[in-house]
């Protein structure tokens, strides 16, 4: 953790364009993507898990905070951030055991693997906490899928804009 | 003693998981219960003034459907005038007017929300404006929500479209009420339950509020039937209504104050402290 700089800046930002633009796009009046879990997927790989649970769960208020919806965003960045090690673990095997992860360094398999198990972990526990009930089980998965493609469609943009060169 | 702490040692990467988890789930669940403070809220500083910076830049986009929308219920208050005056020729003067049960106020929105299942939106005005908690919000076309909390500058509005909100509507034209709530699927349509067997309903009849409330004045257009169904087994009518409003394009809203609530809502506790 060199560049708190570089951290706290994405984490307004990608607070401000959530809350500013994301969430005012309603594609075919129901999909809404969510650009935020970016700043947990994109956490320092050799950061002490405590550390990491403290900062998602901040994210994820920040977010609800703006949202009125309780603690919501902040329970699905708290489960994807908790599994975290194991998502990598699955996506990049023994690269991430032995600590000689670099991101951009990865296939881009790999990298889309990590990125949509995250995603649509956040997005399952994130949609059935906000319908809080199993009544709404369909559409829950209805959102999760729609949403989820689209938000992994814009975070492999971002992912690929923000990319710093070698 | 000694294993305790091993034990915490070992596991804490859970236990703050779970911990935090707690934090979330209780926040989530007092946000599911409508009518008790919030800890977390958008009516706060930081976020209230973003979303005001927010609607002053893109309040430009909507400018001529909103101007549009102005036009026609300005023309419509203008024929009720016309009306009014010419009756009011043939009655004494002091008749009318002299006070006033619900006054209404301009105020804001500047944030919409009608994606989710528990809709919220926020107001420009709050406290220092006088706006109040449980004061009703209408668009000039229909009912929009509740204001549900207060700061010195923000309200937060508990929308139409929201699972926790239940308000006493009828139909206009047999007067037969029930409540209206909403499902969560379409931002167009809300569900009026509870309307006994014994009324006639046809699609296309108007629902409108029911008066039986401190919130809202009675008559305040909802919508029109869509369609209808009778549960069997309670003998009561399931009916869906499109709203008169768009809640996806709100702007310029009206804040209703009921001037007798203190009066009315003194009574009501005396009765219940009474039984």
């Amino acid at each position: 953790m060199n560049n708190y700089g570089l951290h706290i800046l994405r984490f307004v930002s990608l607070v401000l364009l959530q809350v500013l633009i994301l969430n005012n796009i309603m594609l075919f009046d129901f999909v809404n993507p969510y650009i935020y879990p970016l700043f947990v997927i994109l956490l320092p790989l050799n950061l002490n898990q405590i550390k990491a649970l403290i900062l998602a769960f901040v994210m994820g208020l920040s977010i609800d905070l703006f949202q009125d919806t309780g603690g919501v965003h902040a329970a699905a960045c708290l489960v994807i951030a908790y599994l975290r090690p194991l998502v990598l673990r699955f996506s990049f095997g023994i690269n991430y055991d032995y600590q000689t992860l670099k991101f951009y360094n990865e296939g881009f398999k790999q990298r889309f693997n990590y990125l949509a198990i995250m995603i649509f972990m956040h997005h399952i526990v994130m949609f059935s906490f906000e319908a809080f009930s199993f009544q709404y089980a369909l559409l829950i998965l209805k959102n999760t899928l729609y949403s989820g493609l689209f938000s992994l469609f814009l975070m492999l943009l971002v992912i690929q804009l923000i990319r710093k060169d070698k | 003693m000694q294993q305790i702490f091993n034990f915490i040692v070992r596991f804490k990467t859970g236990l703050t998981f779970l911990l935090l988890l707690f934090v979330a789930l209780s926040l989530t669940i007092e946000a599911h219960s409508y009518h008790t403070s919030k800890w977390i809220s958008s009516t706060n500083f930081i976020s209230g003034s973003i979303y005001e910076w927010q609607a002053e830049v893109t309040d430009y986009i909507g400018l001529r459907s909103e101007n549009n929308k102005l036009t026609k219920e300005n023309t419509r208050l203008r024929n009720k005038l016309v009306n009014l005056q010419q009756s009011a020729l043939n009655v004494a003067d002091t008749l009318i007017n002299k006070d006033t049960i619900y006054s209404s106020f301009p105020v804001k929105l500047i944030r919409n929300s009608y994606l989710k299942m528990d809709n919220y939106l926020l107001l420009n005005k709050g406290k220092k404006d006088g706006v109040k908690e449980n004061m009703g919000v209408i668009s000039s076309q229909g009912i929009v929500g509740i204001v549900e909390e207060t700061t010195a500058n923000y309200a937060r509005v508990i929308s139409i479209l929201n699972g926790n909100i239940s308000i006493n509507a009828k139909l206009k034209k047999t007067n037969h009420f029930g409540s209206l709530t909403w499902n969560g699927r379409n931002p167009n349509l809300v569900a009026l339950i509870d309307v006994p067997r014994s009324a006639k309903i046809q699609v296309g009849d108007t629902v409108v509020t029911g008066g039986n409330s401190l919130i809202f004045p009675e008559n305040i257009p909802i919508g029109r039937i869509e369609d209808f169904q009778l549960n069997p087994n309670q003998g009561y009518y399931d009916i869906n209504i499109k709203l008169f409003n768009d809640m996806t394009s709100l702007k310029n809203l009206y804040v209703i104050q009921f001037n007798r609530k203190e009066e009315a809502s003194f009574l009501l506790e005396k009765q219940e402290t009474d039984e």
